[in-house]
């Protein structure tokens, strides 16, 4: 009998800080103490809370341990798991109020309490690697009801009435591309799960695949049967070692239940998924790009039409939706297109997942309506920005998307209203910036991204991304004049007319938003020689003020010689020989150097 | 984009079999050449001219296009990997909290450029996409080791534990 579950989170993020010694622990400690038969320890997906990991839960009890280290497992297993007395001290400060007593559920936390997990909701709940724990939780019923009660007429017509959009960044309803796919009246087609999640600082994708993988499968069977496909194919980037794991894992669970394979319950729809590997190419997202390079080419869009609903993969008609997307369809199926178009904006239904980081306190995975506001998801869920500095701006869909400047704050996240402000929904990335970060460079980080993903084939794109980082290259080093800030304009606008695909059309979106909102953080950059946020180098100069009680020991810890200055007197920088390399600045004692 | 290697072919029978396998295995799917390179990188460590020759003559696919996916894929690679490959992220989140100086700080003690392995074959340098470590930006990897919330002047103390 079992009388306690210990979830510990195997996501990523916690993996990294650990987890997996924790869980190895806990087993050795409970085995110690003769308690493995009473207490179960479970690894399952993303909890959310990435910047607290590892993170533990104990239930009965709920008790939310975060930052748990290895040494702290013996005394959590004599104190709570034997005795019943919660180790306080180990738990998350914000699970347990001022008088120390613990909030009866997760959802009371700041943290949880504005989020609502569909496309996640069994992750950090269920054993992904345990097919019984998804079917307990209603797994692969939506696909017992769609086979058995519904015609794929009916099943398109619900994702339709539901509103869903897609949620690889672009929007597009996607009950409207289920429509259009079912259409073409091939006796072979292929749906595809696009889980090539490429955009730095996003990984939604990964935490669904990882916590919850037998959801995307149970998915796209409902999908296949919807459009009347055979064959589904994964593509899912290499880089996420343990999504990979875990999803092949969960095929093999369907297969030997009898989920994939031929005469699914025992109707005639046969369906089967392969896994194929990205290996690195961020313009692989883009779905045509995708097939190119499912085929084995160097992984090049081509242009549309023929579109792959008429020419897929291996010139097979292709459906192909994103993993958030596939997510909550199964949800959908169970509980109503009403229930889902009951969540969200009048345009925007349902919820989506944001990967939140950059300077914030609680860096992590939260899902939200849409419609909630920026504000509350940086101030409430996010937890506000660390060390009293002063919110500067979000950036949203990375290196195609803009930012969301502190004055915007209240804008509510759906996709017309970040459409409306330059902004765009993306996949899901969502980076906080402060007063310590320049937006010039922001701009030159995300183009240098573009300039290094471009996969060559189109002109304005491949040229064009890089003359835009030498402008903004000019700009950060001080010598660019306010013609070439035009010139830089003009180009924005023309490689967003011209670029094949959505790479290109967007690379110059992170420029063009922070010249719609910090447009005099670029003027000063060019007219006065300065970066006001202190990032640039070549605009910096550090100086030694009155506070310098002439202790030496910036001018010992400079590397080039570049300080002078008598002992027990105030030091000079010279200009001239400084590096910029803040060596001097971090060593000070007396906070006496600045930079300006 | 990888550089070339300049290290010769040491490429033994039991990794070719092992290719070989590989190559059996793909060979009757529809493309099966992504596969293969990604079997025979995890074979070889890289993708010398020598295993996309075999690859190209079994598969009856050339070797211009072959050379030509194996370049397009940050993930492949022509140059072999040190015994310790160092990785530094470069995704958004690391990048604002200052995973730039601390790649530049790791260029500086080990003397090898991003992309490139050291002449002893040692250390390998690599700078990555985000590895979705977010809350322990700016975050690197040696090998299978995880380093978070790096500072600068942490990295001299953690490499020299391996250059020793």
């Amino acid at each position: 009998m079992i009388r306690s579950h210990i979830l510990v989170c195997g996501g990523t993020g916690c993996t990294s800080s650990g987890s997996q010694k924790v869980i190895d622990t806990l087993n050795s400690e409970l085995a110690k103490n003769n308690l493995q038969d009473e207490v179960k320890v479970v690894m399952t997906g993303c909890f959310g809370l990435c910047a607290l990991g590892p993170i533990m839960i104990v239930y009965p009890e709920g008790a939310f341990y975060s930052r748990v280290e290895p040494s702290m497992i013996p005394e959590i297993v004599s104190e709570h798991i034997i005795k019943g007395r919660v180790v306080k001290k180990y738990l998350y400060t914000d699970s347990v109020d001022e008088s120390g007593v613990e909030h009866d559920s997760l959802n009371d936390t700041a943290f949880y309490k504005k989020q609502k997990r569909v496309a996640l909701r069994n992750c950090g709940v269920i054993n992904p690697e345990n097919i019984d724990e998804y079917i307990a939780y209603d797994g692969y019923e939506a696909l017992g009801k769609v086979l058995t009660q519904m015609t794929p007429q009916e099943v398109i017509q619900c994702i339709k009435d539901s509103g869903l959009r897609g949620r690889g960044g672009a929007g597009f309803p996607t009950g409207l591309k289920w429509d259009f796919a079912s259409r073409n009246k091939s006796k072979i087609k292929y749906v595809c799960c696009n889980a090539d999640e490429g955009d730095p600082g996003a990984f939604m994708d990964r935490s669904v695949l990882e916590g919850d993988p037998h959801a995307i499968i149970e998915a796209m069977s409902i999908a296949a049967y919807a459009v009347g496909a055979c064959k589904g194919f994964v593509y899912i980037r290499a880089e996420y070692p343990i999504a990979v794991h875990r999803l092949q894992i969960a095929i093999n669970q369907a297969k030997e239940y009898g989920l994939l394979g031929d005469n699914i319950f025992g109707t005639d729809f046969c369906f089967d998924i392969e896994i194929r590997l990205g290996a690195g190419a961020f313009v692989c997202g883009e779905e045509t790009a995708l097939m190119t390079s499912i085929e084995g080419n160097r992984g090049e869009p081509r242009p549309r039409p023929p579109f792959p609903s008429d020419k897929g993969i291996f010139s097979i008609p292709t459906m192909n939706n994103n993993v958030e997307t596939y997510a909550n369809i199964p949800q959908i199926i169970l509980k109503g297109a009403d229930w889902f178009a009951s969540m969200g904006t009048e345009k925007s239904k349902g919820t989506k997942v944001f990967a939140l980081g950059g300077k914030i306190v609680n860096t992590g995975l939260v899902e939200i309506p849409m419609g909630t506001t920026l504000r509350e998801i940086i101030e409430d869920i996010g937890g506000g920005i660390p060390n009293g500095k002063k919110f500067k701006a979000a950036q949203t869909g990375g290196p195609s998307g803009g930012c969301i400047p502190a004055s915007l704050i209240d804008t509510p996240i759906d996709y017309d209203s970040l459409a409306a402000i330059g902004s765009m929904m993306g996949s899901g990335g969502l980076i906080v910036m402060d007063e310590d970060n320049c937006m010039v460079d922001i701009a030159k980080f995300f183009l240098e991204f573009t300039v290094d993903e471009s996969c060559g084939k189109c002109t304005p794109c491949r040229v064009g991304t890089k003359r835009l980082l030498e402008y903004l290259d000019k700009i950060t080093s001080g010598k660019a004049t306010m013609q070439d800030l035009d010139d830089l304009e003009k180009l924005c606008h023309y490689i967003k007319d011209n670029a094949l695909c959505g790479l290109g059309q967007t690379a110059p979106n992170p420029i063009l938003s922070t010249l719609k909102y910090f447009r005099d953080e670029y003027i000063a950059h060019i007219v006065d020689k300065k970066c006001p946020a202190g990032v640039c180098k070549s605009l910096l100069q550090y100086k030694i003020t009155d506070a310098c009680k002439g202790c030496t020991l910036c001018a010992r810890k400079c590397p080039v010689n570049a300080i002078s200055g008598a002992v027990k007197e105030k030091h000079v920088i010279d200009p001239a020989k400084c590096i910029k390399c803040g060596v001097c600045m971090s060593n000070c004692k007396f906070g006496a150097i600045i930079k300006e | 984009m990888s550089k070339k290697s300049t290290v010769p072919f040491r490429g033994t029978k039991e990794q070719e079999e092992k290719l070989y396998e590989v190559i059996e295995k793909y060979r009757n799917i529809d493309g099966p050449l992504m596969p293969v390179l990604q079997g025979a990188q995890e074979i070889y460590g890289y993708l010398p001219i020598e295993v996309q020759k075999i690859i190209s003559q079994e598969l009856d696919i050339s070797l211009e296009h072959i050379y030509g996916v194996v370049t397009f894929y940050a993930q492949f690679s022509l140059a072999p990997k040190g015994q310790y490959q160092i990785s530094v992220c470069l995704g958004t989140a690391c990048y604002v909290k200052g995973s730039g100086d601390i790649l530049n700080k790791i260029k500086e003690i080990i003397g090898v450029d991003v992309g490139e392995c050291s002449s002893d074959g040692k250390f390998s340098l690599d700078a990555t996409r985000c590895i979705g470590a977010c809350g322990l930006a700016p975050v690197m990897t040696i090998n299978d080791e995880v380093f978070g919330r790096l500072t600068v002047s942490e990295i001299p103390g953690i490499l020299a534990k391996y250059i020793n």
